[in-house]
C-alpha cells in the first residue's frame, strides 16, 4: 500500500509501481486540478508541492511519494472559502486564456515567491520558466507573480 | 512502460543486494530521467531500486581543500549553497541555468551526470536508426537533423552530445566522481575521464560499472575555482539546452596577464570538452586583449570536424570562450 497525504488527507492507495503522481492524483483520487499535458517533464502543467518544494507529478512514480506532504491547486485556497493571494492575483491579471495551464503556473509561482525568486521582473522569468502557456500570456503572470510577491511583503521591482 | 518492481533500498548493501537478485535492476534518485526512459520504452528494467532513503548520500560540504557534494543532493540545494555561490560560481551558475526550478528541485548530483549523451533521433517515438538505443541499428543523424550535434570526437556510430551543464563546471574545475562498487570498493574517477567518446560502442556513456554506485563528487578549492564563470549559450533565454557553454576559471597576475586557466565546453561532443591545448597557450596573455585570447584559443579547435549542419557551433565555441574568460577576469 502507498500512503499519499494529499491537502491534508490520507490515502491508502494500492498502486501499480508504474502509476506517476499526476495519475495517481486525477485517476485514483479524482483531483482533476493537476492537468496532464506533455507527460515528459517539460511543460510544467502538473506542477503540485512535495513537502513544501515544487516537483512534477508526471515525472514522480507515485509510490516513491509514500508518507510525503503533496499540495495540489485544490489544497492552496484556505478553508474559509476566499482564495490564496497568487490565485486572486492571476483573476486581478488576466493571468491565463484557456486556463490548462494555470493550476501549475499557480503552483510554481506560490513556490518562486515563497523560495524568495520573486525579486524582479527577470528573475521571475527565469524561475517560472519551467512552466509553459501555449496561449503565451506571459506578461500576465509576471505581473501576478509580481503583485502576489508584492501582497506577501515582497517587493519585485520591474 | 513495461512493469516492474519497486523497492527502497536503506542503505548501500541493500541497494546492491536488491541490484544483484534482479539483473538489469535499474538505480533512481529524482527520476526526471529513468521515468522518461520507461515510458518510452528505452529502458524496461524488471525492478527499480529507489535510493533515496540511502543515508549521508546528499551533504554538501566545503573545507580549505575541497568541495564535497554528496550524490543524492538536490541540484537547486546544491546551486544556491553559499559555499558553491562564493567558493565555484561556474558550479553554482551551470546548474541554475539547467533545466527548470521544479527539475532541479527533483534532479539529484549523481543522476545529473548519469545523464545519457543523447540527440533528438535517441528520443523518437518512431522506429529510427539509433546506435544508442539500439546498437547496430545505425545513426539516423548522420543524413538527417545534425544542428545540434557534436564538432569533436564524434564516430560514424553516433554524433550526440552530452546535455549536463554542471559536468562541464567539473570537468573544468578538476573535478572527481567518487563510486564504490558491490564490494565496498571505492575509485576515484576524474570528471574528465568519466565520459566516453562514441567510437564504436556509443551505448556506453561512461565508464560506471553495473555494480558501482556514484556515492559524491569532490571539487578541489582553487584560486581558478574561485574565479570561475559558466557561460551558457541557447536558443531561448531559460529552460533550454546548450548549443555552446563553456566554463572557464583563471587567475591574473597583477598587469591583468593570465597566469592560471582551466576551460572546458559543453554542447560540442559526446562529453564535456577540456581545452587543453587552449590552456597551454593563454598564460602569459592580457585579459584585456581580446585579439590575443582568440589567438591562443585557436589551435584547440584544430581538430573540430563540423558536420553539415553545425559548422556555426566552431565560430560560436570560439567567441563563447573568449566571453566567459572575459567573465571571468571581470573585463566583459
Amino acid at each position: 500500500m502507498t500512503s499519499l497525504r494529499v491537502n491534508g488527507l490520507t490515502h491508502e492507495l494500492q498502486l501499480d509501481p508504474r502509476t506517476t503522481l499526476v495519475d495517481a492524483l486525477r485517476e485514483h483520487l479524482g483531483l482533476m486540478g493537476t492537468k496532464k499535458s506533455c507527460d515528459r517533464g517539460e511543460c510544467g502543467a502538473c506542477t503540485v508541492h512535495i513537502d513544501g518544494r515544487r516537483v512534477l507529478a508526471c515525472m514522480t512514480l507515485a509510490v516513491m511519494a509514500d508518507g510525503k506532504h503533496i499540495t495540489t491547486i485544490e489544497g492552496l485556497a484556505p478553508p474559509d472559502g476566499g482564495l490564496h493571494p497568487v490565485q486572486a492575483a492571476f483573476i486581478e491579471q488576466d493571468a491565463f486564456q484557456c486556463g490548462y495551464c494555470t493550476p501549475g503556473q499557480i503552483m510554481s509561482a506560490v513556490a518562486c515567491i515563497d523560495e524568495g525568486h520573486a525579486t524582479s521582473d527577470d528573475q521571475i522569468r527565469e524561475f517560472m520558466s519551467g512552466n509553459i502557456c501555449r496561449c503565451a500570456a506571459y506578461p500576465q503572470i509576471v505581473a501576478a507573480v509580481r503583485a502576489a510577491a508584492a501582497s506577501y511583503g515582497v517587493h519585485a521591482t520591474v | 512502460m513495461q512493469p516492474f518492481s519497486y523497492y527502497r533500498a536503506i542503505d548501500l548493501a541493500d541497494a546492491f543486494g536488491a541490484m544483484q537478485r534482479d539483473a538489469g535492476g535499474q538505480v533512481i534518485a529524482g527520476g526526471t530521467e529513468l521515468v522518461n526512459w520507461l515510458k518510452e520504452g528505452i529502458v524496461s528494467p524488471p525492478v527499480i531500486v529507489d535510493i533515496n532513503s540511502l543515508p549521508d548520500l546528499g551533504a554538501v560540504e566545503a573545507n580549505a581543500a575541497e568541495l564535497s557534494i554528496g550524490a543524492l543532493a538536490r541540484m537547486s540545494d546544491v546551486a544556491a549553497h553559499p559555499q558553491v555561490q562564493r567558493n565555484f560560481p561556474a558550479i553554482a551558475e551551470a546548474l541554475h541555468k539547467s533545466a527548470s526550478q521544479q527539475l532541479r528541485n527533483m534532479a539529484s548530483m549523481g543522476g545529473n551526470l548519469m545523464q545519457r549523451t543523447r540527440c533528438p533521433y535517441f528520443r523518437a517515438d518512431v522506429d529510427l536508426a539509433c546506435n544508442k538505443r539500439r546498437p547496430g541499428s545505425g545513426c539516423a543523424a548522420l543524413d538527417g537533423y545534425d544542428r545540434t550535434a557534436a564538432i569533436f570526437g564524434w564516430s560514424e556510430h553516433c554524433v550526440a552530445t552530452h546535455p549536463s551543464d554542471v559536468a562541464v563546471a567539473f570537468a573544468a574545475l578538476d573535478a572527481t566522481v567518487h563510486v564504490r562498487g558491490a564490494t565496498g570498493v571505492e575509485r576515484a574517477i576524474p570528471v574528465t575521464d568519466f565520459y566516453m567518446l562514441p567510437g564504436d560502442a556509443p551505448e556506453h556513456d561512461n565508464v560506471l560499472q553495473r555494480d558501482e554506485l556514484i556515492v559524491r563528487i569532490s571539487v578541489p578549492q582553487s584560486p581558478v575555482a574561485h574565479r570561475s564563470r559558466y557561460l551558457k549559450v541557447r536558443e531561448r533565454t531559460s529552460y533550454e539546452f546548450a548549443l555552446v557553454s563553456v566554463a572557464a576559471g583563471l587567475q591574473l597576475d597583477g598587469d591583468g596577464r593570465i597566469t592560471d586557466v582551466r576551460i572546458a565546453l559543453g554542447g560540442v561532443a559526446h562529453r564535456p570538452w577540456r581545452l587543453a591545448a587552449g590552456e597551454r597557450a593563454l598564460p602569459g596573455t592580457s585579459i584585456t586583449d581580446h585579439a590575443a585570447i582568440r589567438a591562443a584559443i585557436e589551435g584547440a579547435f584544430a581538430d573540430a570536424r563540423p558536420r553539415r549542419q553545425n559548422g556555426f557551433k566552431i565560430e560560436l565555441a570560439k567567441r563563447a570562450v573568449v566571453r566567459a574568460l572575459q567573465v571571468a577576469g571581470g573585463n566583459a
